[in-house]
């Protein structure tokens, strides 16, 4: 079990009916590393980072090519599991989004699906998940009340859990924070960079201080296109592209 | 100048305001009418003896009815629920809203809800009485009426199930669901109470229903049912029955205990909507 879960993307192009959302991405994301996507709103990160747990395919007259491989699977392969793929990418959204069930059973939920049923088993994930999203101490005694009672701040942390309990290797967050106040930012903030040790991160977020505080490297994406990836102290501090340069010191027009 | 023409704003105000308002009071009055009047001449006609007795021509009962309107229900029910809601889990789960046969079909549905119900009426009566030779039958009954109560479940289930926000779909599928998964741990338990209600509502409108079944069950008032195929009556059937062969008491008294049952009913669902409604789909 030694597989390899970092994400390799070669000449990929994605279509909106006939719209060019993705041009030509050539990107390679590391492991136990927390990866930023940033760029003005439609220029495509939450159009890569769907297109990496296939979320994709659920809308019509979208097309891919080129390759998209996790480890040396190609998951645009045709006998991909695709349940299986997700339960291996977990994803958070931008609005957190738990079920109306009690905690407990939000986090379960996954867990449930791949076919853990004990008790006591279930029992462990729960509290070892929401331990993860620094959850617990919180609503350990509210598990099983209704999670649309929590705060906004609480209920993504919960979906933060939830995805952890479907025990994948890669977290897609796409602007998790986006919603929330600068407390609860700065816990989920915090969050990401224990789970880097255990888990890959791909994060998406237009708020360009979190990307300098919390990833490792750092795309920069402008209509379709990545213009620039490089490590992420080195990109803010001396980035390659003029582009790039005029985004992050806000002189972008 | 100015004076004036406030005042003419104020008087039109007034008078819109006047006019709405003994709008309100005649419909209320209409209303309550209805209601006092049914009471107080059904009222006291509504005993044990009505409701439960053995029926004869002196004394006619209503228990036939009471039978034959709860088999009509079972019947409909039985058959109209697992069609119309699997109808509207496929037009909202497994299609495209922009597809132009989905748009037919949810006009066809929308068409077929506003059909005169006697329509549906002879309908059951050449299909199931004459073509399939069932006579008059309360099967024949409850799948005419299980035809007519279709389109409306298929409509509100529908809705309920377009209430249910996508980020609950998506979520579901991302933590690596199936789709037959997700509709049914994540998607049907946030439309239940809509799909509970819209069921309760469309067994108010069986029970209320008696022009389907004048063509269709037989109208025998005066014996109990054997099974699903006997013909029989029902409680609106009744009321007719028996205010067009002398029995205005009876009639009048049949009324209250279908008033009573639909009202009850109707709260019911009411009830049921606002409990399992409440904050469970806080998102939008």
């Amino acid at each position: 079990m030694d597989k390899k879960f970092n994400i390799t993307v070669r000449n990929c192009d994605l279509y909106y009916s006939e719209f060019h959302a993705l041009k030509n991405i050539n990107i390679e994301i590391e492991e136990h590393e927390v990866t930023a996507m940033i760029g003005p709103s439609g220029c495509g990160k939450s159009t890569f980072i769907k297109s990496l747990n296939r979320m994709n395919d659920l809308i019509e007259d979208c097309r891919i090519s080129g390759e998209i491989k996790i480890g040396d699977q190609n998951i645009y392969d045709k006998n991909t599991d695709i349940n299986l793929l997700r339960k291996n990418v977990g994803m958070v959204f931008q609005k957190p989004n738990p079920f109306p069930m009690s905690v407990y059973d939000n986090v379960a939920f996954a867990p449930r699906t791949f076919g853990t049923k004990k008790k006591n088993e279930l029992d462990k994930i729960v509290e070892r998940s929401l331990k993860q999203a620094g959850l617990w101490g919180e609503v350990r005694d509210r598990l099983y009340t209704n999670a649309m009672g929590l705060s906004g701040g609480q209920q993504q942390r919960l979906c933060i859990a939830r995805a952890l309990a479907a025990d994948p290797q890669i977290l897609l967050m796409d602007e998790p924070t986006s919603a929330l106040d600068p407390i609860s930012t700065g816990k989920i903030e915090d969050l990401m960079s224990m789970l880097k040790a255990d888990y890959t991160i791909v994060i998406v977020t237009h708020n360009m201080q979190q990307a300098t505080r919390i990833s490792d490297k750092t795309a920069f994406f402008l209509l379709g296109e990545i213009i620039e990836y490089n490590k992420t102290d080195e990109l803010f501090a001396n980035p390659q592209d003029k582009r790039t340069e005029n985004y992050i010191t806000g002189r972008f027009g | 100048m100015k004076e004036s023409a406030h005042r003419r704003q104020m008087l039109k105000y007034q008078v819109m305001k006047l006019l709405t308002q003994g709008a309100l009071l005649l419909s209320l009055a209409a209303l309550i009418t209805v209601i006092v009047f049914i009471l107080v001449r059904g009222l006291p006609y509504v005993n044990l003896q009505l409701l439960f007795g053995e029926y004869s021509s002196k004394n006619p009962t209503i228990k036939p009815a009471l039978i034959g309107t709860l088999y009509l229900v079972l019947i409909s029910i039985v058959i109209a629920a697992p069609l119309g809601i699997g109808s509207a889990i496929f037009l909202t789960e497994y299609t495209n809203n922009k597809r132009r046969l989905i748009h037919i079909i949810r006009i066809a549905v929308e068409t077929l809800a506003g059909i005169p119900s006697i329509v549906y009426g002879i309908f059951g009566y050449l299909v199931f009485v004459i073509a399939l030779g069932f006579k008059y039958s309360l099967i024949g009954g409850g799948i005419t009426l299980a035809v007519m109560i279709l389109p409306v479940i298929v409509r509100s289930t529908e809705e309920s199930l377009l209430a249910v926000p996508r980020s609950l779909r998506e979520g579901s599928l991302a933590l690596g669901s199936s789709k037959v998964r997700t509709i049914f741990s994540v998607v049907l338990p946030c439309a239940a109470s809509g799909i509970v209600t819209s069921l309760i509502l469309a067994i108010g409108r069986v029970i209320s229903e008696s022009a389907v079944l004048i063509l269709t069950i037989g109208m025998v008032v005066n014996k109990m049912p054997k099974d699903f195929a006997s013909p029989g009556t029902s409680l609106a059937l009744d009321v007719y029955y028996f205010g067009s062969h002398g029995y205005p008491e009876q009639a009048a008294a049949t009324g209250v205990v279908l008033l009573v049952l639909v009202v009850s009913i109707n709260i019911m669902a009411t009830i049921i909507g606002k409990i399992y409604g409440k904050g469970e789909l806080a998102d939008g």
